[in-house]
């Protein structure tokens, strides 16, 4: 199916989202609010995005990105969702019930980018200590004594 | 480093429960993973997974890296793909800076990628085996394990990290005994294949404590973003070689391996046979290497422009992607690597939940988790 037909029927659903087609896939920007409701439509509609194949975050340093790659097993269309967080108290959804992948991946951007998943079911640090303080990822981390600059 | 405590006290008031920990030193987690088991009796009610205990932040010091510093990082993730690491990366640049490789480097890359999954499955073969109790096959599947390293170590100067797949083609040409070498390795291999058929598949006592054993549905696999062997183990059809072929995957016959059970014997299975389709594209591709340049000609710094960039390759344990956004400088703005045991693990729960301790074994097993590929 062609990107024209994932593009119109998004917008039915999600008139608020802009589009960009400048890349390799059908990018789509939108409000981190309706970004559950949206998540749960991409997920039941007749494209059948099951397969959630990368999550990560992006720190612009003005504000962070979230990006999901979104596949389908059946249909092969591919779509990649972003939405703009705010950068000093960023905070989206969890889609970890929707795509069960989405709990291992959205602890690890809570822990290196400092992004809060709301409804996440154990929101903690995965791979960092406890008491580890800061957001690594972000690009105004600085570490004294382990920092690689090159 | 982990408060422990605090999970201990959270169940102390639910009676008959145990908390015990497997790792981060133990012979069946191959590495320093650390599990927090909650048991009743014998029976998993809970497993909770404790990573980074090798974590280097590879993708914060690919930041600083430029684009052909940051290929030699991506063999220290999964050691035994690190062929299949380096050439997802090395696509990544030739993508964006639309790099034409020559036709010689292709298929030597094929053929490079092909032996390193045999190698790795093989090690895997070898590990699944002793954490089940056995000790032969350790040794039969190090024997001809051993014979690849060899081959590998004679062109690329290194036995597990090689970094020979670099962008616009490889490090340097082939060792002029390779093609001998691989041809003899491919003709021992179709003979002793039959040893791990008699020791370890027609086995009755490993097919008893296999079959049935952390079973994963399809819906589930998907679910989870299990790809690789797991995926496959459950009847998903994920082979990116198949669904979106690279290099010369696409003009080499061989068969995506499925299997419907989901269970410890159908990953197990979808391994060993996923061996013999490998040294089918070997010996096809043996024969047949173009002569030619091994190495496009690129510029000495490589600034790949604006924008966004996603490769994907298939290791021996699933999906790789590596997430590359350009600003149109000489190093990477944000790198992200989609590791395929991070998604595999994620699944070990679901998989092991309501099963007996003594089985966690056999369902990790077959999971075949390479611990620096999660943490990274």
């Amino acid at each position: 199916m062609a990107n024209e037909e994932i593009k119109e029927y998004i917008s039915s659903i999600q008139p608020t989202a802009t589009f960009d087609e400048t890349g390799e896939w059908l990018n789509i920007l939108t409000e981190p609010s309706s970004w559950k409701s949206f998540a749960k439509e991409l997920r039941h509609s007749k494209f059948d995005f099951d397969y959630l194949f990368c999550l990560t975050c992006i720190d612009w340093k003005t504000h962070l990105t979230m990006v999901y790659h979104l596949s389908s097993t059946t249909y092969r269309n591919t779509i990649v969702v972003k939405a703009n967080l705010d950068r000093a108290s960023p905070e989206i959804e969890t889609v970890s019930d929707i795509w069960r992948t989405a709990e291992f991946h959205e602890r690890e951007v809570f822990e290196l980018f400092g992004v809060v998943f709301i409804n996440h079911p154990d929101l903690r640090k995965l791979i960092l200590t406890d008491d580890f303080e800061g957001y690594p990822l972000r690009k105004d981390f600085e570490d004294p004594i382990n920092m690689i600059k090159l | 480093m982990y408060s422990q405590t605090e999970i201990i006290k959270d169940t102390s008031d639910t009676e008959g429960e145990l908390v015990i920990n497997v790792g981060p030193q133990h012979p069946a987690t191959h590495g320093v993973l650390h599990l927090v088991i909650t048991l009743d009796g014998e029976t998993i009610k809970k497993i909770e997974p404790h990573l980074g205990y090798i974590h280097r932040s590879i993708e914060k010091m690919c930041e600083s890296l430029s684009y052909r510093q940051f290929i030699y990082v991506t063999s220290r993730m999964d050691y035994l793909s690190s062929h299949i690491n380096n050439l997802g990366c090395a696509h990544n640049v030739e993508k964006s800076m639309q790099i034409e490789v020559p036709q010689r480097a292709k298929v030597i890359r094929v053929l490079m990628s092909e032996l390193t999954r045999i190698a790795s499955h093989e090690l895997w073969l070898g590990a699944m085996a002793m954490d089940l109790g056995a000790f032969t096959p350790f040794f039969y599947a190090f024997r001809e394990r051993e014979m690849i390293t060899e081959i590998m170590e004679d062109t690329c100067g290194a036995r597990l990290t090689m970094n020979y797949i670099v962008p616009g083609g490889l490090m340097y040409d082939l060792h002029p005994d390779f093609q001998q070498k691989v041809k003899a390795f491919v003709k021992q291999f179709k003979h002793k294949v039959t040893e791990y058929e008699d020791l370890v598949t027609n086995n009755v006592i490993f097919q008893n404590r296999m079959k049935g054993v952390g079973v994963l549905s399809k819906e589930d696999a998907i679910s989870y973003g299990c790809t690789g062997p797991v995926g496959r183990g459950s009847g998903v059809h994920c082979d990116i070689r198949k669904i979106f072929p690279y290099e010369v995957y696409d003009t080499v016959e061989f068969d995506e391996v499925l299997e419907t059970a989901g269970d410890s014997f159908a990953r197990y299975m979808v391994r060993v046979r996923e061996m013999n389709q490998s040294i089918r594209i070997i010996e096809q591709l043996i024969d047949n290497i173009p002569e030619g340049d091994f190495q496009a000609k690129t510029k000495a710094v490589l600034k790949p422009p604006k924008g966004e960039f996603y490769t994907r390759v298939e290791t021996a344990r699933g999906e790789f992607g590596v997430y590359i956004v350009s600003e149109g400088g000489t190093t990477p703005y944000r790198i992200k690597f989609r590791s395929p045991g991070f998604s595999n693990l994620s699944a070990l729960e679901h998989m092991a939940k309501g099963s007996k301790i003594g089985d966690l074994m056999a369902t990790m097993g077959t999971l075949d988790l390479v611990i620096p590929d999660i943490d990274r």
